[in-house]
């Protein structure tokens, strides 16, 4: 082996190293989770409300708070970033409102989350009188999760054949005929995928709600828009790092990351496997 | 309706403008619901804008909010004093000087170790890996970048800080140094997939040209791969500082959160450390946003914090943005 070929396989072992190591820690999150986690799994788990100052029983106020403030915001966020989607590749012309549209989306998704729970304070609880409840924790998740929405449904437009929208045209549809009735259909399984990796995203999200509506503990569900809420992620925080007996509720801790995590997984893991099927079916 | 004859003088433009250009040429034609048309289209534009309003809404509204602190206090306070306690009777501290320093160190340590470790991954993806197994990776990676990162804060909490803990023999292991290397996890995934992409869109002729200069793969992907992507890798870098230092939850619950100082004096000399607790920016504003009193200085400075963090991010992003888009913009031409 000469000099030039030692020199590459020690270059691609060490890279292989790397890579190994990136695997190594995912399957290590994956590993110290599921193992700690399925102790405590159990349906009484998931249906019960916390007991005993959060020492015992389950988690069912925090996954019943996430369904809704995760529903909610991608009920807000869906409508707006399709159409913002719509209007930047079938309408636009390049020029400089979109290349500023375009740059305030890449800007957007790069602001931190705990400066949109800033936003969702001061200006949708303070001075808009919303207050810490659901509908500021949504609209404030909505907002964050727009730009996701948009480029993931620009993606889906992108993707339809210019050939749709021009048979549709030279048959005399007009523009709008055109994209509901040839380029939004075919755009659908694009935009939900996209949608749902959002609301994956969006249970996740632990500082902007915070700030904004997220509650500590909360003996009822809530019942209006106007309400407080508990949700996983904020649970999750709570159990591991608030808790006056934190070794005694790690137990409890595990079980609300495995619930969280698997919740993630598996709006993910739908959302590609649903895309593949759609591939699928696709003729063109 | 254009006539059939008119087609011929219908020059048609450049490729990229063609569909749009045909569209409209065809829907002049189209007189009955014109009105209706040109409403949707302009209903359509206002949804486009939403994005840009709501940047302007944001970079006003902190403006607005942390002005009152900033004339109360005075910028030069925040920026270079170290005394942080704004809700005190007797004498209020602002000083953010800790948490900005502490969010540059946690991040720049969280780069120096997702740095190499991401490129050399994202080299392994991108040239050395065989066709099936990098199809197996990417999505890999994906799943490495959906964990919340409450739950990376979790798994920094009770895996990660008692082994630093004990590594370093410390009482606690929430230091700078763990949230660091949970933030360095974190933004793996953001450096591995860009910077790989950065690799694989090099033009495949210029690794040929390599080969038939008799250079090993390795020696192409070192002088011809590496530097002909450092553009879009340098843009991976900085999308990862971004993300690094807008972190909340990990570091929160992995760094430690005390009020003081991140650096150690050695002969007299303050150096930068990260083996003691650290509070970031966004930890400061997570720890004391849910509690504050509304409307007083306290409040209003938290909004400087966040505009200390909005304008740190925006800047990083906007950077690695115009990198990236010249980067593409010579692969393209080639």
């Amino acid at each position: 082996m000469n000099k030039k070929d030692r020199q590459q396989a020690i270059w691609f072992t060490v890279s292989g190293f790397f890579m190994l190591m990136t695997l190594a820690v995912l399957a290590a999150i994956l590993y110290s989770i599921f193992k700690s986690g399925a102790a405590v799994i159990s349906w009484e788990f998931l249906v019960d409300a916390p007991r005993r100052n959060m020492t015992a029983g389950g988690i069912m106020p925090a996954l019943v708070g996430t369904f809704y403030v995760s529903s909610l915001t991608v009920l807000i966020a869906v409508p707006l970033g399709i159409t913002s989607a719509i209007y930047l590749n079938e309408y636009a012309r390049q020029g400089t409102i979109v290349r500023i549209i375009r740059l305030s989306i890449r800007n957007l998704s790069g602001v931190p989350s705990i400066v949109y729970g800033l936003f969702g304070l001061g200006l949708l609880a303070a001075t808009f009188r919303l207050g810490t409840s659901l509908l500021t924790s949504a609209l404030t998740l909505a907002i964050m999760s727009l730009p996701w929405v948009i480029t993931a449904s620009e993606e889906a437009l992108k993707a339809v054949p210019a050939s749709f929208r021009e048979g549709g045209l030279a048959l005399g549809a007009t523009k709008w005929q055109t994209i509901r009735q040839l380029v939004l259909p075919n755009a659908v399984p694009g935009m939900a995928t996209g949608s749902i990796l959002a609301l994956a995203r969006a249970a996740g999200e632990t500082a902007p709600i915070i700030l904004t509506g997220a509650a500590f503990f909360l003996p009822n569900l809530p019942t209006a828009l106007s309400d407080r809420f508990m949700a996983l992620p904020y649970h999750l925080f709570i159990l591991s790092t608030q808790h006056t007996q934190i070794e005694r509720v790690r137990p409890l801790a595990y079980g609300t990351a495995l619930v969280l995590v698997a919740l993630v997984l598996l709006l993910n893991m739908a959302a590609i496997i649903w895309r593949y099927q759609m591939r699928k079916k696709q003729t063109w | 309706m254009p006539e059939l004859g008119d087609a011929k003088k219908i020059q048609l433009p450049l490729r990229g403008q063609r569909d749009a250009y045909i569209a409209d040429k065809l829907t002049e034609g189209v007189k009955k619901s014109h009105l209706a048309n040109f409403f949707i289209e302009k209903f359509f534009f206002l949804c486009g804008l939403t994005t840009i309003v709501i940047l302007v809404l944001i970079l006003g509204f902190l403006l607005d909010k942390s002005w009152p602190a900033i004339q109360e206090v005075g910028l030069q306070e925040f920026l270079f004093q170290t005394r942080w306690m704004p809700s005190s009777p007797i004498e209020a501290g602002f000083g953010a000087l800790p948490f900005i320093l502490g969010s540059i160190f946690v991040t720049v340590g969280a780069l120096i170790i997702a740095v190499p470790w991401g490129i050399f991954s994202a080299v392994y993806i991108g040239e050395v890996a065989p066709f099936r197994l990098k199809e197996a990776l990417k999505p890999l990676i994906e799943i490495l970048a959906i964990f919340p990162s409450v739950v990376m804060g979790f798994i920094a909490l009770v895996v990660l800080a008692p082994l630093i803990g004990e590594i370093f023999g410390l009482t606690s292991g929430l230091i700078g140094l763990t949230g660091a290397i949970i933030l360095g996890i974190m933004t793996l995934p953001t450096i591995i997939s860009i910077a790989e992409d950065a690799i694989t869109s090099v033009p495949n002729d210029y690794r040929e040209a390599a080969y038939a200069l008799g250079a090993s793969r390795w020696q192409t992907v070192r002088y011809v791969s590496l530097p002909a992507a450092s553009s879009g890798i340098v843009a991976a870098i900085m999308l990862g500082f971004g993300r690094a230092v807008g972190e909340t939850m990990a570091v929160l619950m992995a760094a430690g959160n005390a009020l003081s100082m991140p650096v150690r004096e050695i002969l007299g000399l303050p150096f930068p450390t990260l083996m003691k607790s650290v509070r970031t920016l966004t930890a400061n504003i997570a720890i004391e946003g849910s509690d504050v009193a509304w409307g007083s200085l306290h409040y209003h400075s938290l909004f400087v914090l966040g505009l200390i963090l909005f304008i740190m991010t925006f800047a990083v992003n906007l950077i690695a943005d115009i990198m990236l888009t010249r980067f593409q913009e010579v692969n393209r031409n080639e």
